[in-house]
């Protein structure tokens, strides 16, 4: 009666389930996404560590020289050693303000996409398990949040907050009004995402078992599917990060995000936009470009989880 | 000389831990009008074997190494375009799952005539005639009306039915049969069996039977190969090997049958489980399991012996001969 | 002839209920379950005839199921598939609930309960399914899986105590208590399977109904998961409901069987009775289509077509349009279960003595 199958003893740790798993199989194997890992972790790293490695603070008024602006890059005829990257309109050393810019707008795209997270998967969750009415009613508020625009919520909510607590406040509360305008206008597509998961897990007999058992719902859906549905999810959480930032910076370039005193990516290229004209190319095109590598790394990232993920999906 | 000849055929899977050999060293014949049963576990390689006659394996894997002829030709050495030739013409093929061959946009008749004008130069309407004939002799209830419905407007049995009919359309040498029944329910599995069974028999035509039900191999095939992790480990005549089966897996094969204990007593099981393919044991692939294995069964593959009509690859049963041979 | 009948009334009357002994465990009642399949409120409605109708489309899964488990036996339930033996498994561990009929468990109504007062009957009650790559918790380790439910029903178990008892039914199940930390995708479908009963067996159950518990693994490893749950009966007084389409499995296991069409019950009989002298004319078709080993060409029974649809029932007898022996009072009246020796029949050409 002795099972022989599993012919090795020695059960393995986290770390060698890790190694020999076709996630990381696949990692090893794909140049694209071990490149865009590493210039995604490069970024982030550079971006939270923004004021112990940029040569300037760009919030402090006191080591800002008018007389320094619209300097070009080191590369660039006129330019002055100090700013490698060049200064903006301001006189603000541009590869500072990219680097905090970078972690604004980082900070943003993580924390609306771990709002949309919270909600997403808490209603689609809901929603899956459940069916029925619950079901109908969570869907169609997703199905109306989705018809509202991103913009216009922005728009709407933004409006309401600087009416009634000024522009001051809302300065300084931006960050937060930008998590919660993206976050809930994007929570929807989490949503509907862990909807189906859930839907598919749900009709697994596993999950029969579990009600067997006499689990609460609760306890079903958050140790039992849940865990069952993360892959979809981080797959979609990943692109919904660049989504996010992209939508951050639009925000922004339309001046209904960040304010200039605490640029994003977003508002550096608004800032830099009307330059442009006079030749300045750099305050806009730099951080332009950083945002479109950073959100270019993201969605390559996510392209390569999804393949790994689903691989049915790969092989057509 | 055999109508279907298989010799040290060698299969194997690319896959990312390096290659897995699926069938090792697996030679059988099939005589014209003959029927032979493939019995054994899943993942044991009956359905890589039957695959890989018409080299239908898909990747990773490959055909490493043997040869396979039929009926004066070597298939083993054919271009994809001659092999086409020679599918689903001279050597059709049934599935379990009959949506394998159906196409689920066409109707039936059109599926048929297409098979039919592929291969003949013949009018559409004598297509339609063979047609119409083919499924008549598969018993299927109103034929006319069949020829224009489509695959998902039939029931699984019906659709079974079809399959065979398309099998037998263009008269075939061979037809090999991938467990035709197992998604069935027993009642038409029986009866699809016997249709089977009666129109092979009227039609002269070879059949190749994988499955796992010994309880069918035994109704239908005059043969049985029996294979084990990618090898044949007996083959012999069916009634000998369902009754008299000498290699030890075979016996715990068939003793494992509810129908073998008395009721309520406990089944006669094997140990353990068939290992995967990249995990073979050395020697013979069963010994872990055998209650006869000895230190040489671990280290040394056992070759064939005769015994009887069969073939069996076991140590035990060659010692067994080789002691009644010096008593003699 | 009808006179025979009565007579085998009695004796079978005499046979089924011999003394007290025979303790009803599960009592199944009269037992309806249709599944809609017409959508919601919106996609019901239909234009017909220039007026706007509701249209509403039913799967009638089962149909007045009448069924006792005694207490102690395999009582197995067979019939082809879609004849609605999973739907009669899953009313019974109340995951879906009956449209009609009622379910006791040991004297007790259990099928309107709410899940508060079930708890106590989920532990005595326990399922296992038929696909072992899909009843185990992929991202849950063994011995989470079977810990959790005894966490779960014994808050008052101390780890220690959780820990032996988790050893205890890996041991009982033939799984190397020692491979606890491994996932569900390193075993192999027969050790799954034993690792879902081990989980079935963690609360010490008394009633365990089995879903095919065996049709999806291989004969060699059917006989050891058969031989397992044969043992778990004996050493743990197990009742067992058993659903499966493998008559020989029936043969062997079962106590009595209950043969099922179409979601209803056409014959029940003990299992010795029904193998040796099947009376109605589908258990007779049934068992004539069993591949035997001793057979040299199949010698099945023809039934004609195939079996409808359980959207539209058939009128009277469901079976019926198969029938061999189907005549006009089988196509419009009902037949009711009879006893017969050592069982009960559905059918009016065996009441009749035509057969
Ligand atoms: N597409 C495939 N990729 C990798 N391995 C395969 C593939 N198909 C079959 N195999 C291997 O070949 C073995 C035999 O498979 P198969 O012939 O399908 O078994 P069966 O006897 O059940 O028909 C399997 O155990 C598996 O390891
Ligand atoms: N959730 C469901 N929704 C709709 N129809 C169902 C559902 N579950 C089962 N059925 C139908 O009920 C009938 C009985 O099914 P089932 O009990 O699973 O049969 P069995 O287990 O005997 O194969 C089938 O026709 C099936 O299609
Ligand atoms: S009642 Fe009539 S139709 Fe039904 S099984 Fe009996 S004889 Fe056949
Ligand atoms: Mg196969
Ligand atoms: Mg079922």
């Amino acid at each position: 009666m002795t099972p022989s199958t599993t012919t090795t003893q020695v059960v393995p740790t986290r770390w060698q389930r890790f190694r020999a798993s076709y996630l990381f199989y696949s990692f090893k194997r794909d140049r694209v996404a071990q490149i865009s890992l590493l210039i995604f972790v490069a970024l982030v790293l550079a971006a939270f560590s923004a004021p112990l490695i940029a040569p300037t603070d760009p919030y402090d008024l006191a080591q800002i020289d008018i007389l320094n602006s619209e300097l070009p890059p080191v590369w660039m005829e006129g330019s002055d050693p100090a700013f490698l990257l060049g200064t903006d309109a301001q006189g603000r050393d541009l590869l500072s303000t990219i680097l905090y810019g970078a972690r604004v707008s980082l900070l943003i795209g993580f924390g609306a996409v771990m709002l949309q997270g919270l909600l997403g998967i808490l209603f689609g969750l809901l929603a899956g398990y459940y069916g029925g009415r619950i079901d109908a009613v969570l869907m169609r508020i997703a199905d109306i949040q989705l018809s509202f625009s991103t913009l216009m919520v922005a728009i709407v909510v933004g409006a309401i907050f600087k009416a009634t607590f000024g522009n001051l406040m809302f300065g300084e509360v931006a960050v937060l009004i930008l998590i919660l305008i993206i976050g809930i206008a994007e929570w929807p597509q989490i949503a509907r995402t862990v909807r189906a998961s859930v839907l598919a897990e749900k009709s697994k007999e596993y999950v029969d078992a579990s009600r067997v058992m006499g689990f609460g719902s609760a306890r079903i859906m958050f140790r039992h599917i849940l865990p069952n549905t993360l892959s979809p999810i981080f797959v979609i959480a990943t692109v919904q990060i660049a989504n996010a930032i992209i939508s951050e910076a639009a925000l922004s370039f339309l001046g209904l995000g960040m304010p200039e005193t605490q640029p994003s990516l977003g508002s550096l290229i608004k800032s830099g936009f009307d330059y442009i004209q006079s030749g300045s190319w750099w305050i806009t095109l730099v951080p332009g470009l950083v945002l479109v590598v950073l959100v270019l790394v993201v969605n390559l990232l996510g392209d390569w989880l999804r393949d790994v993920m689903n691989p049915r999906l790969y092989k057509g | 000389m055999a109508l279907l000849e298989v010799n040290h055929l060698d299969v194997r899977f690319a896959l990312r831990g390096g290659d897995i050999q699926a069938l090792r060293d697996v030679s059988f014949s099939l005589d014209r009008g003959e029927r032979l049963g493939i019995v054994g576990e899943s993942g044991a390689g009956k359905s890589v074997a039957a695959f890989s006659i018409l080299n239908l394996i898909a990747q990773p894997g490959y055909i490493a190494g043997g040869d396979i002829h039929f009926d004066g030709q070597t298939l083993s050495a054919m271009s994809e375009h001659q092999l086409r030739q020679i599918r689903g013409h001279r050597i059709s093929m049934i599935f379990q799952d009959p949506m394998m061959t159906l196409n689920p946009v066409l109707s039936i008749g059109e599926q048929m005539v297409e098979c039919l004008r592929a291969h003949r130069r013949i009018s559409h309407r004598e297509a339609r005639e063979i047609a119409l004939d083919r499924l008549k002799q598969v018993q299927i209830p109103s034929p006319q009306k069949r020829l224009d419905q489509y695959p998902h407007e039939l029931s699984g049995g019906m659709r079974q039915r079809i399959i065979i009919a398309i099998a037998l359309l263009l008269d075939p040498d061979i037809i090999i049969a991938d467990e035709p029944t197992t998604a069935l329910d027993v009642t038409i599995q029986a009866e699809i069996m016997a249709l089977l069974l009666e129109l092979c028999e009227q039609h002269n035509v070879a059949l190749m039977l994988i499955t796992h039900d010994l309880g069918v191999v035994s109704q239908v095939t005059q043969r049985t190969l029996v294979m084990y992790a990618g090898r044949i480990i007996e083959q012999g005549p069916t009634k000998e090997i369902i009754n008299d089966a000498q290699h030890p897996y075979t016996q715990g094969l068939i003793n494992a049958l509810p129908q073998m204990a008395d009721p309520g007593q406990r089944l006669n099981q094997i140990r353990g489980a068939m290992p995967s393919l990249n995990a073979i044991p050395s020697g013979c692939a069963f010994n872990p399991r055998c209650d006869f294995a000895t230190e040489h069964c671990r280290h040394v593959m056992p070759e064939f012996v005769t015994s009887g009509g069969c073939q069996v690859a076991c140590h035990m049963v060659r010692e067994m001969i080789e002691e009644a041979q010096h008593h003699a | 002839m009808p006179d025979v009948t009565t007579h085998k009334t009695t004796n079978a009357e005499a046979s089924m209920q011999p003394s007290t002994e025979t303790q009803t465990l599960v009592r199944i009642q009269d037992l309806e379950k249709r599944f809609d399949l017409s959508g919601s409120w919106l996609e019901q409605l239909q234009f017909k005839e220039g007026k706007l109708q509701r249209h509403q489309e039913f799967v009638h899964a089962i149909n007045g199921v009448t069924l006792e488990v005694q207490k102690g036996e395999a009582l197995c339930v067979v019939g082809e598939s879609g004849c609605g033996k999973s739907t009669v498994a899953r009313t019974v561990m109340g995951l879906i609930s009956p449209s009609g009929g009622e379910i006791h468990y040991d004297g007790q109504r259990i099928d309107h309960l709410p899940a508060k007062a079930m708890l106590p009957y989920r532990r005595r009650m326990q399922m296992i399914f038929q696909n072992p790559y899909a009843s185990l918790n992929p991202r849950m380790t063994i011995q989470q899986t079977l810990e959790e439910p005894l966490r779960f029903h014994q808050p008052g178990l101390n780890p220690s105590e959780v820990g032996d008892k988790v050893h205890e039914v890996m041991h009982a199940v033939g799984i190397n208590p020692d491979w606890g930390k491994r996932y569900a995708h390193e075993f192999s479908g027969g050790q799954r399977q034993r690792i879902s009963i081990a989980r079935a067996l963690a609360v010490d159950p008394e009633f365990i109904v089995a879903d095919e518990p065996i049709s999806a693994l291989d004969v060699s490893i059917q006989a050891q998961v058969l031989n397992l749950m044969m043992d778990a009966q004996e050493a743990r007084g197990l009742t067992y409901l058993f659903i499966t389409h493998d008559l020989s499995v029936v043969e062997h296991f079962g106590t009595r069987v209950a043969v099922m069409y179409l979601g209803t019950v056409c014959e029940l009989a003990t299992t010795r009775e029904l193998f040796a002298n099947p009376r109605h004319p589908y258990t007779q078709a049934l068992l004539s289509a069993i591949p035997r080993l001793e057979d040299d060409r199949p010698t099945h029974i023809r039934l004609q077509g195939e079996v409808p649809t359980p959207v539209n029932l058939p009128s009277g007898c469901v079976f019926h349009g198969r029938c061999p022996y189907a005549d006009q009072r089988c196509r419009t009246e009902k037949p009711q279960l009879i006893p017969t020796a050592g069982g009960q029949v559905a059918c009016h050409a065996v009441q009749e003595g035509r057969l």
